[in-house]
């Protein structure tokens, strides 16, 4: 919103300061001034942004009713004045929604000659910028521009009969002043005549009535109108006017008499007369919801509850803010104070303040006056205990492990495809929809990790970065759209030479998450192939079931998704269900002993039919249960080398013995490596020559 | 005389000694001192330092030994202490210069196992934290040493406690500020229970009210979500972090003096904060925060747009309004007994100043080239 100093000025002749500063001040009590122009010996322009409850500052008059209250200064009333009606009859004036127009003025001006603004509002306009139409239309913008209200001027030659405010009819049509023929809905609030619409009211005029270079007779119009009743009118035809904006904020009731008289004034000017009086139709109910509204009680005690200390440390104020502090302030807004009590107050609202009608509205507007950096900075005392959330020691603890083994945190959208809703989502038909998606490719609350991850994959392999490991922790949603189930979750995704020299491979992501279970207090912990999700390749990936319950899925993508999503490297991924993994302590390392005996390599190289896998050596070696056996572990795997038969493979086994008790003797270990290759043997190996 | 002259490498041949007296001998080892520190004066290559043990220490034909041989073996044994003596020191300083010299030289018997030191090391790559967590973590931890809780909630919420329980009644043109992304097929659902994504994180306040009795102190990061068109400064998806603080005596000078507390700890002790009034339905009376800017100390620059002063949050004394709601629940929060403050800031924003980020899509764009700057 444009406003010129000037015009400010001419309200409050009293501004002790100049523009820039007057700028400082009001945007220091929330009627920011965005930019300040200097406009030369017209004073400046202030682009101003009034914050949406304050729409009597979003006009000439109400912010030099802020600066008047800030200074101390006298506001100038306005002139209302008009020459003596002529005799007529009362125009016809009907409201059949009392309940959507709370009041409704009508005045009739003949003999107007329609003509170009001149004088103070040709120049006003020129210097703000406004578009210049006739002087009945400026006149209109000019009185909104001055006090809020919006009016409007109707040519009186053109209307069949009185006017009526009701609802639309199902089917009507209105060509409103920016040329287009709409059709109403009965929810519309209209003034027309009695043969036609004229208006949607307090947000459009219609074309048929407007003002033209022939008019000769005016109907000036200005009226109060329910703030929901319009917005929902403007909101369902996206027309939004600078006058729904001020209506759908709540105007003042008491100003259409007085923006009516503006008006005339001006039209007046060029001639003609009124006759008859005006019409003011007040509809008291309205009247009592808004410019009668009962009166509030206020104490001076309250004000220093809720906002504090300013008296003492870094203020210009010994005494801080008094009894007569509060009511300098109060009555500069337009506020009347009866005093019941000391430092007690009953208070009676301005009928511009639609937004005051609490004790607190009124210790806002004390805070805002006096300034919100007078008040001290303070820190409160604490009696209370800081509560940790149960899983944010293990969410940090993940966090660290996969930042340590290399792992780039990521975050990605929200959202989804409806297709790879489909694809990914644990369950079947368990994704939620979007109502307004913000475009087709977001139409789905994400059921997985999994499609974000290889988004970003996608976008690092088309920005030529090869290497990529990334992981995302974020939250994946299913249910449907009347409940919606919203669960942590992690995604694991890596391609190229992400860790090392060599590409990355299924055992890379095992290992990451070896690591990261290891953190938990994890007892059983299998690395199976069953149920795997349809994305994974079914020979390379895994599932990990942790104290039976199935922690995550992982492995390479399947090459026909890495297909159709043209992926020019092989990439692994994984989903772990983080939620499930925190239901488990994080492992608290227990100690154990150092032995103070040497151990005991030994290795073992044997030949194992390809289909036992490393697993049942595992198991064989583990079911020996000796408790010398510290550690055993693959060195080296071959396979199809020349030395190995067909379908086989070769293994080196290491094999680590060691007591605790006593340095282990030959014979011991000899029965150690004996029972440890016959129990390889019975699982199909052999010993290599 | 040929027994007392010994013959050498280099060097003239050892003088006779001229007596056995302290004196003399002091003399006499003062004299080969002084050629031990001439001949050492240009050990500056492998092939010097050798010359200079042959020349000292040869077993055969080295100085030393020959000094051994002129001085020390004929000595009468009442002198011998003494020569022995002198003759220790000498062989010390010798060993010491050409153990000084091994040592400073860039050669010696290791310099045929010399590497490159210039080139890169081998990495094994850090994994980067991602900014926004890193500046979220930075706030949380702020607000925690200040007693603050962490809290969470969910990102699909309801628009009673989206919208309603904050102060936003049906209808209200504060809703047009927050375009909101909805779920599918609400429109047959009471308004209350119609479910959308959070576009803010001040739902957590009224959760949290629900769930505990004042005092609070809680501080709710998380991501929100709003039906925005993405531009270098604007994401649909964002983060926020929510703070409350409730108790039976808090003020508007706790609010400034909390978050100017706040903002030092972010940005360092020399940065200020000012107050502008402002609006926001579930705070009363509310204000709008500025810090000097951190960048130019408040002189301006183009991070601040020349004023000085960067817009960073919004924050408030909460609405009684809004305890009325949390009363339904919670009968203890009575505004007329209790009192608080809230606060909500973009972590987006904070990170992209404090780390020069330009474009917030990068942030959710999962680029390493961007993610890697952060390791």
């Amino acid at each position: 919103m444009k406003v010129l100093t000037q015009w400010l000025r001419e309200y409050v002749r009293g501004i002790p300061v100049n523009d820039r500063e007057l700028a400082d001040d009001l945007t220091l009590r929330g009627i920011a001034v965005e930019g300040v122009f200097d406009l030369g010996a017209n004073g400046s322009l202030f682009e101003m942004d009034i914050t949406t409850n304050r729409v009597d500052a979003m006009n000439h008059y109400g912010i030099a009713r802020e600066a008047a209250t800030i200074y101390g200064v006298k506001l100038n009333p306005l002139e209302t004045a008009l020459p003596a009606a002529k005799d007529g009859p009362a125009f016809p004036i009907s409201i059949e929604e009392p309940k959507l127009c709370g009041r409704f003025t009508a005045r009739v001006l003949r003999g107007i000659s329609i003509q170009p603004s001149t004088g103070i509002v040709a120049e006003r306009f020129q210097l703000l910028g406004q578009k210049q139409i006739s002087n009945a239309v400026d006149a209109t913008n000019y009185v909104t521009l001055a006090i809020g209200q919006p009016t409007h001027a109707f040519d009186l030659d053109k209307l069949e009969g009185g006017l009526i405010v009701r609802r639309a009819r199902k089917g009507e049509k209105l060509k409103t002043l920016d040329g287009i023929e709409r059709v109403l809905d009965p929810e519309d609030l209209i003034v027309a005549d009695e043969k036609k619409a004229l208006a949607i009211a307090g947000v459009m005029g219609g074309w048929d009535t407007m003002i033209t270079s022939d008019t000769k007779n005016v109907l000036v119009e200005a009226a109060w109108f329910d703030p929901f009743t319009v917005r929902r009118s403007s909101k369902r035809r996206l027309l939004h006017t600078d006058a729904s904006h001020r209506f759908e904020r709540g105007a003042d009731f008491n100003a259409p008499p007085v923006a009516s008289a503006l008006v005339s004034r001006f039209l007046l000017e060029s001639g003609g007369s009124q006759i008859g009086e005006m019409v003011d139709f007040v509809i008291p109910e309205a009247e009592t919801r808004t410019a009668k509204r009962s009166s509030i009680a206020f104490s001076v005690s309250e004000v220093h509850r809720i906002l504090g200390s300013t008296n003492g440390g870094a203020t210009d104020d010994k005494d801080g803010i008094t009894a007569a502090t509060t009511e300098t302030i109060l009555s500069g807004l337009g506020c009347g104070l009866a005093k019941t009590l000391e430092g007690e107050y009953s208070i009676t609202l301005p009928s511009w303040r639609l937004d005051l009608d609490r004790e607190i509205d009124l210790i806002e507007e004390i805070a805002r006056v006096y300034g919100y950096n007078r008040f001290r900075n303070t820190l409160p005392a604490f009696a209370g205990s800081v509560v940790e959330l149960p899983w944010a020691e293990k969410e940090a603890t993940v966090r660290r492990a996969l930042l340590a083994l290399g792992w780039n945190e990521a975050i990605s959208s929200t959202f989804c495809a409806a297709g790879d809703a489909a694809e990914f989502a644990p369950r079947p038909n368990s994704s939620v929809a979007m109502g307004n998606p913000l475009s087709e490719e977001a139409g789905m609350l994400r059921p997985s990790l999994i499609p974000g991850m290889l988004s970003m994959l996608a976008l690092n392999l088309n920005r030529d970065v090869e290497d990529a490991a990334l992981y995302e922790l974020g939250t994946v949603f299913s249910g449907c759209t009347e409940n919606v189930d919203e669960r942590p979750s992690l995604a694991l995704g890596a391609t190229g030479k992400a860790f090392a020299g060599s590409d990355v491979d299924f055992y890379d992501l095992k290992g990451s998450l070896e690591e990261l279970l290891g953190k938990f207090a994890v007892k059983s912990v299998v690395f199976d192939a069953q149920s795997l999700p349809a994305w994974l390749h079914p020979g390379r990936s895994a599932r990990v079931v942790a104290e039976n319950e199935t922690i995550a899925y992982f492995g390479q993508l399947h090459p026909a998704e890495a297909e159709r999503r043209k992926l020019k490297q092989t990439v692994f991924v994984g989903e772990i269900f983080i939620d499930r993994l925190y239901k488990l302590p994080l492992r608290q390392p227990a100690v154990q002993e150092l032995s103070k005996f040497q151990p005991v390599r030994r290795d073992f190289s044997l030949l194992f039919p390809n289909a036992v896998a490393y697993s049942a050596i595992e198991k064989a070696l583990t079911a020996l249960a000796i408790p010398e056996l510290r550690s055993f572990a693959p060195k080296e795997i071959l396979r199809e080398a020349k030395s190995i038969p067909a379908g086989h493979f070769s293994l080196l086994l290491r094999t680590v013995f060691q007591s605790q008790e006593r340095t282990l003797r030959e014979e011991e270990l000899q029965d150690f490596s004996q029972k440890t290759v016959a129990a390889l043997e019975a699982i199909g190996g052999r010993l290599r020559g | 005389m040929s027994e007392n002259v010994s013959g050498n490498i280099s060097g003239e041949a050892i003088p006779q000694l001229s007596g056995y007296s302290e004196a003399e001998l002091d003399k006499a080892f003062a004299a080969i001192s002084s050629e031990v520190e001439t001949s050492a004066a240009t050990l500056d290559t492998p092939e010097s330092v050798e010359a200079f043990r042959l020349q000292w220490l040869g077993r055969k034909q080295g100085r030393l030994k020959a000094v051994s041989d002129a001085w020390l073996k004929s000595a009468p044994v009442e002198a011998k202490k003494l020569i022995g003596q002198r003759f220790n020191v000498l062989k010390a300083e010798i060993e010491q210069r050409l153990e000084s010299a091994g040592k400073n030289s860039a050669f010696g018997a290791l310099d045929a196992e010399a590497i490159d030191i210039t080139l890169p090391g081998t990495r094994r790559k850090l994994g980067a934290e991602h900014p926004l967590i890193k500046t979220l973590n930075e706030l949380v931890a702020i607000f925690a040493r200040m007693g603050y809780s962490v809290g969470v909630g969910p990102e699909v919420e309801t628009d009673y406690y989206n919208f309603e329980s904050l102060n936003f009644p049906p209808g209200h043109p504060a809703r047009d500020t927050q375009d909101t992304l909805v779920v599918a097929n609400q429109e047959g659902r009471p308004l209350r229970d119609r479910l959308l994504m959070r576009t803010h994180t001040s739902p957590v306040q009224i959760h949290t009210m629900e769930e505990q009795p004042p005092p609070v102190r809680i501080v709710i990061p998380g991501k929100v979500h709003r039906n925005d068109a993405a531009d270098a400064t604007h994401s649909p998806i964002f983060h926020q972090l929510e703070g409350l603080c409730v108790d039976t005596n808090i003020t508007f000078s706790d609010l400034k003096g909390t978050l100017d507390h706040a903002m030092k700890e972010l940005f360092g002790s020399s940065v200020k904060t000012r107050f502008f009034p402002s609006f926001f339905p579930f705070t009363e009376p509310s204000a709008d925060v500025q810090i000097s800017c951190p960048f130019c100390g408040g002189k301006g620059c183009r991070k601040c747009k020349h004023s000085g002063w960067i817009e960073l949050l919004g924050c408030g004394m909460v609405n009684p309004a809004v305890f009325e709601f949390a009363r339904q629940k919670q009968p203890a929060y009575d505004p007329k007994n209790i009192s608080g403050f809230a606060f909500g800031m973009g972590i987006d924003r904070i990170a992209m100043m404090k780390y020069g980020i330009t474009d917030i899509g990068l942030l959710y764009s999962g680029d390493l080239r961007f993610l890697e700057q952060f390791a």
